[in-house]
């Protein structure tokens, strides 16, 4: 099935960027206000899945060549990993930690190691929803 | 020296295994193996000098502290010997198996890294103090031992074996752990030494019994006994270095020890005497009765191996008698616990060297059955030398090991016939003159196994390959354990004072202060007396019928199967298969409707009846912010986009109206201010709007025409249902708070103790982060599972076609 509409895939070229954009700044900012990695990651994929809408499957997987399988299981490591790595400072599994740095750029920031176990949330959650999509969509 | 983490040295080891086997292929991975075991020896061996003065030594590692549970390596006579057992065996087995399993043909990845976990958790076992570690080590021997025997995976008899055996002594285990349990309550610690110290007071309790019998399931069906011990015949579909290593020499000794060690715990009491000595010594004779109706090698052993645990349990069983004797020194009822250890230790000698032999006739002859085999005393001249000393050993013969052993066992079980409690001097008659007809049997088969392999007619036309003997590696390991058998036979009161009456002491601590005081010397002679006389009977009676074995032997074939304990567990097998497929198919249709008409109405019933019993329906309108105009017209949208669903033509309208009505629950989150949800409301409708568009390519045409569903009544009370309870909980949970909102703890908490501002997603990340983590663990799963769906389904396809 192939589709061509000039005006979609015209503006999917810019709105899939915007997309990206507001979900990465999402997900960064999900501890703060309204976010993280469950909806950065759905926000993801609809543009993933907004790209494979415009133009078509294969194209999809030759511009973002992923395997979505191992995106999600990168996912749960870095998850349970986050969540073990407390053990090793000898505190209760999932207990996370905090503090405040100077970066450049960015000035006084907040580093949290909740933040790796949500990007761990961030891959599974594109990559499970990709996962389903592709091959549901693959399949003839 | 923290020697506690010695036990898991054998599964760091084995981490590397996969490696080494990759990248190191010109090497046999065996030889790598090969220093865990002999490193482990030499360290376990420098403790000796400790336990011969009676010490122990104790190294402690705690696991999960808040709930008392800790790795505790002891130390003592008994454990020792058994690790030496385990390390010492396990050193020679290992050599053997490097000759015995090719290493290009083999998977040796697999092999070593199952032996080596079977050594950590067999070392574990002997050396736990704590129960729940030592149940854990337990299993860890039945999973091993599981792996093991199905290492030839392909072959119907090896999966079956491993699969029986692992039911069989896993039944056991929790059987056992219900002991452990019901130990750790009546003496409120987990720690053996504890319990032990506590006994006489548990005597009285009344869960004293069941831990008894409970925890003697677990050591009868590990160690074999009558009548769980069909799982050992099975057994021998493993490799042959297994069957030397697991299933004679130690994991089948782990029950031999569970009672040793416990011994001091249970003695006290009647039933664990009749229990332990009674099925030790029935079993005993059973299996050696039986070993003679075996054709194949292994399977021979393999009943002898059954025969030879129960001796030994029997052993352990009388040694319980010590406790209601005074002054045991001065009496005969001291052997018997001498004699187990010692025992022991000669079995795991000369069974682990005649294991090695049937491997060898396998690998060098092709075959195991004992019907092809013959005359081989010439073409395998060192086999057969080994063969004899161990048989021999085995059927009591000096100057063998065996002999010595075999006596004591005779004077115990002779002793008990005086024994004047427990109504042993009605029946303690019986004892001895069992023992003495397994011995006869012992007697025999020992013989068959040696003389109808090695003597006889040569008869090459049957082999499949043309008999030789083995490589030299190969010889190693059973000619070692061999001139051990002779050695023990030359100065057994060495061997006694090192390691046997350590050990004495550990399953008797009550009688003796240090291990000097147990008072048994072993001789080979020791004058005219009614032992020797039974001896001499065992050997002209057995002499006699081994004489005569071709015109009785085929008596056997008489014992119909049918009602044997093998057909037993099968039938058992069936039926539970065939029973829980039976009543499955009862309720799995395979239809979705049926699952959501069972999922529903057990809502209802559920949460309807909570609410009834606990009277919690209530309505309370106070309190509630007026409706506003937006709130009114996202409802109309709602209910009129959800009927459109119901009554729409088309497909493609009812995906449309489904994607409205979670708009329209987006928006009600807008209003409400959760722009959290909201957000994530609106991703989700829009990705599964695209979703349902993908699938909807695939799905059939529809016609409401054709299939206008009938009204049914029964699927109406549950839609209606749902509704009602639904609406029942919403209107009582606001109208009445049973305990404090938890959101004030989260607004208080968020900034200062999580670090975050956003409640919505520290919750998920932080407070409930172990929710995410299983959460996304089920994403995974649930991918997983489309992918398998889809993909086999292809698959499936494409075959139907090839067959076509």
């Amino acid at each position: 099935m192939r589709t061509n509409d000039v005006m979609l895939q015209t503006a999917t070229k810019v709105v899939t960027f915007i997309i990206l954009m507001f979900a990465v700044h999402i997900f960064f900012a999900g501890h703060y206000t309204p976010g993280g990695g469950f909806v950065g990651g759905l926000l993801t994929a609809s543009a993933i899945v907004l790209l494979m809408l415009s133009f078509d499957i294969e194209t999809v997987n030759k511009i973002l060549p992923f395997n979505y399988v191992t995106m999600t299981a990168i996912g749960l490591l870095l998850a349970i990993a986050t969540a073990a790595a407390s053990i090793i400072f000898d505190v209760p599994f999932f207990t996370h930690a905090y503090d405040y740095f100077d970066l450049p750029l960015f000035g006084e920031t907040s580093l949290h190691s909740a933040m790796l176990f949500d990007a761990g949330v961030y891959l599974v959650v594109v990559g499970v929803t990709m996962t389903i999509i592709q091959t549901i969509g693959e399949d003839e | 020296m923290s020697f506690v983490f010695l036990i898991f040295l054998p599964l760091l080891a084995a981490l590397f295994i996969p490696l080494l086997f990759k990248k190191v292929g010109k090497i046999h991975t065996g030889w790598f193996v090969l220093a865990v075991p002999v490193i482990l020896f030499i360290y376990y061996a420098s403790l000796l000098p400790t336990t011969i003065d009676g010490g122990n030594l104790v190294s402690e590692f705690q696991w999960i502290p808040s709930l008392d549970i800790a790795f505790v390596a002891y130390i003592d006579g008994l454990s020792l010997l058994f690790t030496l057992l385990i390390t010492g065996i396990g050193a020679l087995v290992v050599l053997y198996s490097i000759f015995y399993l090719d290493k290009h043909r083999e998977q040796l990845h697999n092999f070593y890294v199952y032996l080596l976990m079977f050594m950590t958790a067999m070392l574990g076992i002997v050396q736990s103090d704590h129960l729940i570690t030592l149940y854990l080590f337990w299993e860890l021997t039945s999973i091993s031992s599981f792996l093991l025997i199905g290492y030839w995976y392909t072959r119907d008899r090896s999966r079956f074996g491993a699969l029986k055996s692992m039911m069989i002594t896993v039944f056991g285990g929790l059987m056992m752990l219900g002991g452990f349990v019901l130990l750790s309550i009546m003496g409120n610690t987990y720690s053996i030494r504890e319990l032990i110290a506590l006994a006489p007071e548990m005597a009285t309790h009344d869960y004293f019994i069941w831990a008894l019998v409970l925890v003697l399931l677990g050591a009868f069906t590990k160690s074999a006994q009558f009548p769980f011990y069909i799982w050992l015949p099975d057994a021998m579909e493993a490799p042959t270095p297994v069957s030397a290593y697991l299933h004679s020499a130690t994991m089948v000794k782990a029950g031999l020890y569970l009672v040793a060690r416990l011994t001091p715990v249970f003695a006290i009491s009647g039933t664990w005497m009749w229990l332990v000595a009674g099925v030790g010594l029935f079993t005993m004779f059973w299996g050696s009765f039986f070993a003679l109706k075996q054709k194949d090698l292994k399977g021979i052993l393999a009943f002898s191996t059954v025969s030879q645990l129960g001796l030994i349990m029997s052993l352990l069983g009388a040694s319980a008698a010590g406790y209601h004797i005074d002054n045991i020194a001065e009496t005969s009822f001291m052997y018997a616990g001498f004699a187990a250890i010692f025992h022991l230790i000669n079995h795991a000698v000369f069974k682990g060297s005649l294991f090695m032999i049937a491997g060898i006739v396998d690998h060098e002859t092709g075959t195991r059955d004992i019907r092809k085999l013959g005359g081989l005393m010439s073409l395998m001249p060192i086999s057969f030398t080994v063969a004899m000393i161990g048989a021999f050993s085995m059927a009591g013969l000096p100057p063998f090991g065996g002999f010595l052993s075999k006596e004591m066992f005779l004077t115990a079980m002779l002793s008990l016939t005086e024994f004047d409690l427990f109504s042993m001097d009605v029946w303690g008659i019986l004892f001895p003159v069992v023992a003495w007809l397994g011995s006869v049997f012992t007697f025999i088969y020992s013989f068959y196994f040696v003389f109808h392999t090695f003597a006889g007619k040569h008869k090459p036309e049957q082999l499949p390959k043309p008999a030789h003997e083995a490589p030299i590696g190969m010889l190693i390991s059973p000619v070692f354990l061999a001139i051990l058998v002779i050695v023990i036979f030359f100065i057994p009161n060495r061997v006694g004072d090192w390691l046997v009456k350590p050990a004495v002491m550990a399953i008797q601590p009550f009688l003796y202060n240090s291990p000097s005081e147990v008072d048994v010397h072993v001789s080979a002679w020791h004058g005219f007396n009614t032992e020797l006389f039974m001896t001499l009977g065992i050997f002209a009676v057995g002499g006699l019928m081994f004489w005569t074995l071709h015109k009785w032997q085929k008596s056997y074939d008489r014992f119909p199967d049918a009602i044997s304990l093998n057909a037993l567990y099968d039938n058992l097998m069936f039926l539970s298969d065939d029973g829980a497929n039976r009543f499955s198919m009862l309720y799995m249709t395979g239809f979705i409707r049926s699952y959501l008409v069972y999922m529903f109405s057990f809502v209802i019933f559920i949460l309807l009846g909570t609410l009834y019993l606990t009277e919690a329906f209530a309505i309370d309108f106070t309190n509630l912010a007026p409706v506003g105009f937006y709130e009114i017209v996202i409802l109309i949208a709602l209910v009129g986009s959800t009927m459109t669903i119901l009554v729409s033509k088309s497909r493609l309208t009812a995906i449309i109206a489904l994607g409205a009505v979670g708009y329209s629950v987006a928006l009600f989150f807008v209003i409400f201010r959760a722009p959290d949800l909201a957000l994530t409301q609106l991703v989700i409708e829009t990705i599964s709007v695209a979703l349902f568009l993908l699938a909807f390519y695939h799905l059939p045409q529809i016609s409401r025409k054709e299939e206008r569903m009938r009204f049914r009544f029964g699927n109406a009370v549950i839609a209606v249902g749902v509704g009602i309870t639904m609406t029942l909980i919403a209107l009582s949970s606001h109208s009445q708070k049973a305990m404090p909102s938890i959101s004030e703890f989260y607004k208080e908490t968020v900034y200062t103790e999580a670090g975050g501002g956003n409640i919505v997603n520290v919750i998920l990340v932080d407070y409930r982060g172990f929710d995410t983590l299983f959460e996304i663990a089920v994403l995974g799963i649930a991918s997983i599972g489309i992918i398998t769906m889809i993909k086999l389904r292809l698959s499936k396809k494409e075959g139907q076609h090839e067959n076509k």
